[in-house]
């Protein structure tokens, strides 16, 4: 087997071990917090004998580990429970908020991925002028905000003072394409804002750092334009880092937006997970943070995937 | 007719007059009150204009709400429910019983037996007819403690239930006069067979039907083409948008995306009625912020200390800082002028140092600083209203020391379990109901673990009372046993803020709840 397909293949293993461990951690936690799911259902009302007879109907009387296993085979055939504070199926509910969560992840993410990699590549170009300190100015600004004031800043303007877009980015079922994208769009647009710097900082900082290596000076000297000896030269092997922090950033998307959907009342999957922390709906706060840690390795694992397959030295070994 | 009139009728119609406040203005213009009332009930309600989508935005929902009546706890799924579902009877904003799937209502001379004929023709959305067995069927789920209802302490008290024909006959283990407004409950909604089969259905007579239900985020609805009253429901779609962030709420009113908000900030309030296009609407309500002492642990068990403490309240500043003047003061019972058999007469308490100083001189506290457990959740502006109390009370000498308590888990950690916290109460229909969920000895939300026989005593016989001015006197003189024995420090009622867009009609105050009770977007209309 070609080493980088070994390599590959034992970084994806690593990941479902990793979240194996997670999912029993997940379910540790959760198995520790005092009272049980029978307890937070019956609430203070809760007699003895009808807490017995609860648990045993849930399943909740056997060994930790039976039911850590009945869980786990439960999530891998797509069964997650049901939720004991309004008794629907979790899975349906979960898929729906989730599809959301990753529409607004999925436009945020078309949009500013390539402009931070493109605003990243000017800023090294003119390193240290005008357009180089401009760019870094204004990323830098909007990442200082927290999300919630650059949040407020872009309803008050855009919506409430010049109508231009819904203050409510709520979105349904049966939406079209275009009404679902104009719903969206303030939300879009505070996302990229706050996650534009990290990754234009890093794809800066790493083409300087590359630019200082030998054969830059080469392609300068057999008379390549600046642009084409970034694009061509040094952006190449310079993937490694910006791929793990654009990873890190489709995950924030992901996982770390509630603040966001709170202000633009997006329907999305952090909302989701506060209501029911707030309930101590057990089943969906493991369901949710299971989700959430698949999301956060795998993206990891793409990253590594990623950088392994733009390392030269890995894919042609001596 | 004279200009000013034509003035105030365009305001009246517009919505930006109450009728307290019309009746006033044009008597002073020399008509009489009843002749202006009228005027009033005719501009106000011109020709509502049918059809449209009207939307509200509000605080109070979450992803876990249901559509189960008896599980609501929160103003969202009471909005929801008063979309879909209909209620046995109702309380208008005048403090009176509507009737809405009962068309009569009668009690035997000790307001032991009471009955009510249902409507006829009053149809379920699934076609069938509204029975007095569906009514009975309703009442019966909720005495059962598996529902879970929020209502269980209401029709407990119902000992026999029987239809017969189309009259429903309840009788009561001891009389209550009350009866019809603890039935206008907002958990009581007729289901067809009481909702026994799929609670969670959302069937019911209401004006109209359920479209969306997406807990936590949207309630979509359309209207029930044989809805049986025509003077409501005038919006051909209506829509519940859950908004709980507070800025994310204003702007949606704002932007004219939603045409009604609940629960707007009394530090905003100012400012957003400078907004184009919205009215801000501040209702004096029965929804009360306290402080609540529980009367049987020390140092509270001392009826001077609490006195003291009683004293050493600044109201006003209160009412002034934390509510921005959107609100009254209290006077230590949890009654107000909102409430049907108010005793106006009730001399107001005041706050005075030197008094508070003296009572608690005399009730021998050793000095120790007394501990008041507050989180920011008790209410808004908890924590800085108990900074204003620790400050009033350090002028009288009393040393008060604020305990910061996590949000999370105060309801079931703090509230009704410590002996000294801040806590807020929503005010019930009628002063029997409030009495008797919190201040009645047995109750399981005396929360000031005030216990008096003679209290007891008289809330029982004002109960079966039908004279209303003996009634009126018993409750007075149960008002100042609370004020002047209880537990309870309440130093300001809190009015419901909300913002309405220009473009609704209709709307009108009512103490009973926030956006007219929950009913704002089905009582107006878009012009």
């Amino acid at each position: 087997m070609h080493p980088v397909l070994t390599l590959v293949v034992q970084r994806v293993a690593l990941g479902f071990l990793l979240l194996l461990a997670v999912s029993a951690v997940i379910f540790l936690g959760v198995a520790a917090l005092p009272g049980d799911t029978a307890q937070a259902i019956l609430g203070q009302s809760a007699t003895p004998q009808a807490l017995a007879n609860l648990r045993a109907e849930m399943g909740l009387d056997q060994p930790p580990l039976t039911r850590y296993f009945n869980w786990l085979g439960g999530v891998l055939t797509g069964d997650l429970g049901t939720s004991i504070s309004n008794g629907t199926d979790i899975a349906t509910a979960i898929g729906q908020r989730l599809g959301n969560t990753l529409f607004l992840a999925f436009w945020a993410a078309v949009i500013s991925v390539p402009l931070a990699i493109l605003l990243g590549l000017v800023a090294a170009r003119y390193n240290g002028r005008w357009p180089d300190k401009l760019i870094s100015g204004v990323t830098l600004s909007t990442i200082s905000l927290p999300e919630f004031v650059v949040g407020y800043l872009v309803l008050y303007f855009l919506a409430v003072k010049w109508q231009l877009f819904p203050s409510v980015a709520m979105v349904f079922p049966g939406m079209g394409l275009m009404e679902r994208l104009n719903a969206v769009i303030l939300p879009v647009i505070v996302l990229v804002l706050v996650v534009l710097a990290h990754m234009m900082r890093m794809t800066r900082a790493a083409i300087l750092n590359v630019m200082q290596s030998a054969y830059i000076e080469t392609a300068e000297l057999k008379g390549l334009s600046p642009m084409k000896v970034i694009w061509r030269h040094a952006f190449p092997n310079a993937i490694a880092p910006v791929v793990n922090v654009v990873m890190l950033n489709l995950a924030y998307l992901v996982v770390g937006v509630v603040v966001v959907e709170v202000v633009f009342v997006y329907p999305g999957m952090g909302q989701y997970l506060v209501d029911h922390v707030a309930k101590r709906d057990l089943p969906v706060v493991q369901a949710v943070g299971l989700i959430f840690a698949a999301v956060y390795i795998g993206l990891n694992i793409l990253a590594d995937v990623i950088s392994i397959l733009a390392n030269p030295r890995l894919r042609h070994p001596k | 007719m004279t200009d000013p009139l034509d003035r105030m009728i365009a305001a009246a119609q517009a919505g930006r007059m109450s009728r307290r406040e019309f009746v006033g203005r044009t008597t002073a213009l020399g008509l009489s009150a009843g002749l202006a009332s009228a005027l009033f009930t005719k501009a106000a309600h011109a020709q509502p204009k049918k059809g449209g989508l009207i939307r509200m935005g509000m605080q109070g929902g979450e992803s876990t709400n249901s559509l189960d009546p008896a599980l609501a706890a929160s103003e969202v799924p009471f909005a929801v429910n008063y979309t879909w579902g209909e209620m046995l009877v109702d309380v208008s904003a005048g403090g009176e019983v509507v009737m809405r799937i009962a068309e009569e209502v009668s009690a035997n001379a000790d307001a032991t037996e009471w009955k009510f004929k249902i409507r006829q023709g009053v149809e379920f959305h699934n076609g069938k007819t509204v029975t007095a067995e569906d009514v009975v069927a309703t009442l019966r789920r909720h005495t059962d403690e598996k529902s879970q209802s929020g209502a269980l302490g209401i029709v407990q008290g119902i000992s026999e239930m029987s239809a017969e024909g189309d009259m429903v006959t309840l009788k009561l283990a001891s009389g209550n006069a009350d009866l019809p407004f603890l039935l206008a409950d907002y958990h009581l909604v007729i289901q067809p067979n009481g909702g026994v089969d799929n609670p969670t259905e959302g069937v019911g007579a209401g004006p109209y039907k359920v479209v969306v239900h997406e807990p936590g985020v949207r309630h979509g609805f359309e209207k029930f083409a044989n809805y049986f009253d025509d003077t409501i429901g005038h919006a051909d779609q209506t829509e519940i948008l859950v908004i709980n962030d507070g800025t994310a709420r204003t702007s949606a009113v704002q932007s004219g995306q939603v045409h009604m908000i609940n629960r707007v900030d009394p530090k905003i309030a100012e400012l957003l009625k400078r907004a184009p296009g919205v009215q801000v609407k501040s209702v004096p309500g029965r929804g009360h912020y306290v402080f609540i002492m529980h009367c049987d642990t020390a140092p509270f068990d001392n009826n001077d200390l609490r006195t003291a403490l009683k004293l050493a309240i600044n109201r006003q500043e209160m009412v002034d800082k934390i509510l921005g003047g959107l609100g009254s003061i209290g006077n230590d019972f949890p009654i107000n002028a909102a409430y049907p058999l108010f005793d106006d007469s009730i001399p107001q308490r005041e706050y005075d140092p030197a008094a508070a100083a003296d009572h608690y001189a005399k009730s021998g506290h050793d000095g120790s600083p007394i501990i008041l457990q507050v989180a920011q959740g008790a209410f808004p502006g908890a924590v800085e209203a108990a900074q204003l109390f620790q400050q009033s009370a350090n002028a009288a000498g009393i040393p008060l020391e604020i305990k910061r308590e996590p949000d999370d888990g105060y309801w079931s950690n703090v509230w009704n379990v410590a002996p000294f916290c801040a806590s807020y109460w929503g005010g019930r229909p009628v002063q029997d109901q409030m009495y008797a969920t919190a201040y009645l000895s047995t109750a399981d939300w005396n929360d000031t673990r005030f216990k008096n026989a003679k209290f007891d005593e008289l809330l029982l016989a004002a109960r079966a009372e039908l004279n209303s001015d003996t009634r009126k006197a018993t409750y007075s003189e149960m008002a100042k046993m609370v004020r002047d024995e209880g537990g309870l420090i309440l130093p300001m009622f809190n009015d419901f803020v909300e913002a309405v867009r220009d473009e609704v009609q209709g709307w009108e105050p009512d103490p009973n709840g926030e956006l007219m009770n929950g009913r704002a977007h089905v009582k107006c209309w878009l012009a």
